[in-house]
């Protein structure tokens, strides 16, 4: 008896023909397409059914009415500052004619009106620049002329005072150049920062390495409002008489040293990550110290740390909107500027969806961007 | 340089010319640890020694202070000539003259072989990038592999990989090679090609330290076997010494051992 199941088992477990493979099968039908992935993952069993049918429900109503809100009720335009029309719709349309009527203070605050055009090439040239730093074609000694020359054309738009450039003093810049200033400025002197930063912390030197655990701890220990504050009021404090620093450039310092702390830690985790035969080989092969780290574990650890590098750079560019506490006029301060005026108040939810809007480009894009990189660089890791 | 230390010691193989190692009385601790213990050894230029011996016995410290991956901290050692110190100049240009292969390759994988095996040439020696890759293609046929010149590391097999090492190595047009047990994590069919890569090169002249258990690969090319144990030199002879003439209790007892492993 039990011997004759053993044999049928051993019989079954044998391929047919021996000495030939097996045709391949195609997978269960159930368990492919559109339809096997539903079955298996919403409705794989009466409360997961329901569930699913619930969170259905919720989700097209919650559509339907942001369609009913935000389109076919809404008001798109008024004549000049009458918000009569919108008062009306309030509660159930969208009052967009505030983002049309106010759209150049919210995107350019303060800057003289008729030189708007300064700050909207500004903008222009910052996206140009990320997306040219972006290429990988011209990730060489290419990019330095190319930064330096449009951070220069940059300043010189939005300060003028020369080639018959009206001069705007810098407590009158606002909106979204303020906000890419701030985050261009402070992610690419924070992550330079960063990285010597994180190699100092691993340094044999322990003056090198007291300096930059201290720096680190500290300044990763107190918020960035604080740091903020800091710049903008104790900071003068200390200056002698008479010495003035832009109080941008001061917000602009904090956001550098706050990010670069955070930045140090997210590329030290990088090279922790890197096995330490991967020194050894490069320092048996008689590379310099700087030999070693630029060509062998840079470019491994920095890749090994791509997603939690541009999750810390989108939450520093959504973080410089914290420089509407000491009064620096940057995107979200010219939104809720845009506000103030009593024709216009109560509308904040528009302004803010919009502001969102904008932010959510940025970042969103590099997200997407970093997810390439990430794919691209790490090639060399698929077999 | 080093006269007397080198008129001190035991093991002195060949006196007509300069030695291409001479450790003296080296002497390493890691922590509390004496994973060195009075080490004296000279190896001349052309000669061909393999480093048996437990695991745990300080092989691979001994070489890897030979190119100072590791600090010994008493004793002296003479590498063609230059005394390992602090100095960094010393430890640049014995660096230089050795190669080191490891046993889990170490190849980096972020760049490809070709570039694995220029990238010393080109930014130690600053040899110009045609000449550098024009030597890497040569040393990547010597080891059998020019047609995975253009794949990342990640693609190759194990035995692939450490020929890829080997020829990385050569191509910095070394005096001295080193090897810590380079087919020890290797798949026992792909040992084979390293060890006959091994076996050609040092046909060629090549001065070589080898840390390895391939007996077979000792009696075939080593001039000299170095039994250790516990951080000591335990013996010291011909292969044919060493493996059919032990004069230890602890290096029979060791060969015993791995030929039960074989
Ligand atoms: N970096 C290190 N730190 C502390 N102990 C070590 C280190 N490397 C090796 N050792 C110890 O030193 C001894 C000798 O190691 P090793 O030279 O690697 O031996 P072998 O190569 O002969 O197996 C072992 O006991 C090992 O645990
Ligand atoms: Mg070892």
């Amino acid at each position: 008896m039990a011997d004759t199941t053993t044999r049928i088992q051993l019989e079954t477990a044998v391929a047919r023909v021996p000495g030939e493979a097996s045709a391949p099968r195609k997978p269960p039908v159930t368990a492919t397409g559109f339809l096997g992935w539903l079955r298996a993952n919403l409705f794989s069993s009466w409360i997961n059914a329901a569930v699913t049918l619930v969170l259905l429900y919720l989700v097209v109503r919650w559509v339907i009415g942001f369609v009913e809100w935000g389109i076919l009720n809404a008001v798109w335009s008024v004549p000049a500052g009458q918000t009569q029309a919108c008062r009306e719709v309030q509660g159930v349309g969208a009052c967009w004619a505030v983002v049309t009527e106010k759209h150049r203070f919210i995107l350019f605050g303060t800057y003289p009106y008729e030189e708007h055009w300064r700050p909207a090439l500004v903008c222009a040239l910052f996206i140009g620049l990320y997306v040219v730093s972006a290429m990988r074609r011209f990730w060489n000694w290419t990019l330095v002329p190319i930064w330096t020359v449009t951070l220069t054309v940059i300043g010189i738009l939005m300060w003028g005072g020369v080639f018959g450039l009206p001069y705007v003093p810098q407590e009158r810049w606002g909106g979204l150049p303020i906000t890419l200033i701030l985050a261009t400025f402070g992610l690419a002197f924070a992550f330079p920062l960063a990285i010597l930063v994180a190699l100092g912390r691993r340094s044999q030197l322990p003056a090198i390495k007291a300096i930059c655990v201290l720096y680190v701890e500290l300044i990763r220990g107190v918020p960035l409002i604080s740091l903020l504050f800091m710049a903008s009021v104790m900071f003068p404090l200390f200056l002698p008489e008479g010495v003035n620093i832009d109080k941008l450039l001061r917000a602009q310092i904090a956001i550098i040293l706050f990010a670069g702390a955070y930045l140090a830690e997210v590329v030290r985790g990088g090279l922790q990550a890197l096995p330490k035969g991967q020194y050894e080989a490069a320092e048996a092969l008689g590379l310099s110290y700087w030999q070693k780290t630029g060509l062998i574990i840079l470019p491994q650890a920095l890749r090994l740390v791509i997603p939690p590098l541009v999750n810390t750079f989108i939450g520093f560019f959504k973080d410089t909107s914290l420089v509407l506490i000491i009064g620096i006029f940057d995107l979200l301060t010219a939104g809720k500027t845009a506000i103030i005026e009593p024709a216009w108040q109560g509308f904040g939810v528009e302004v803010y969806i919009f502001v969102g809007f904008i932010y959510f480009l940025f970042c969103y894009a590099m997200s997407k961007y970093s997810q390439n990189l990430e794919a691209e660089l790490n090639r060399h890791r698929r077999r | 340089m080093g006269e007397t230390g080198q008129a001190q010691l035991a093991s002195a193989a060949r006196t007509d010319a300069q030695p291409a190692i001479i450790l003296d009385r080296v002497n390493k601790w890691f922590g509390a640890l004496h994973v060195l213990r009075d080490v004296s050894l000279q190896v001349a230029f052309g000669e061909r020694v393999v480093v048996c011996g437990p695991s745990g016995s300080g092989k691979s410290t001994m070489i890897r202070c030979i190119n100072r991956l590791e600090t010994h901290q008493e004793g002296r050692i003479i590498v063609d000539g230059i005394e390992l110190s602090e100095d960094v100049k010393a430890l640049d240009a014995i660096r230089r003259e050795v190669g080191m292969v490891f046993q889990s390759f170490n190849l980096f994988p972020h760049l490809t072989v070709l570039e694995n095996c220029t990238l010393a040439p080109i930014w130690v020696r600053r040899m110009p990038k045609r000449e550098a890759e024009a030597l890497a293609m040569h040393y990547l046929e010597r080891v059998r592999i020019p047609e995975q010149a253009k794949k990342y590391p990640g693609q190759l097999s194990g035995g692939q990989q450490q020929r890829v090492a080997i020829a990385r190595a050569l191509c910095m047009k070394p005096k001295i090679m080193l090897f810590d047990e380079p087919t020890s994590a290797l798949d026992p069919e792909m040992i084979k090609e390293v060890l006959d890569t091994m076996v050609e090169l040092a046909e060629t002249g090549m001065t070589m330290m080898v840390v390895t258990h391939e007996m077979g690969f000792a009696r075939q090319v080593a001039d000299r076997v170095v039994f250790m144990d516990r951080g000591e030199i335990v013996e010291l002879g011909t292969p044919d010494q060493v493996f059919n003439n032990p004069q230890t209790e602890r290096l029979r007892l060791f060969l015993s051992q791995i030929l039960r492993g074989h």
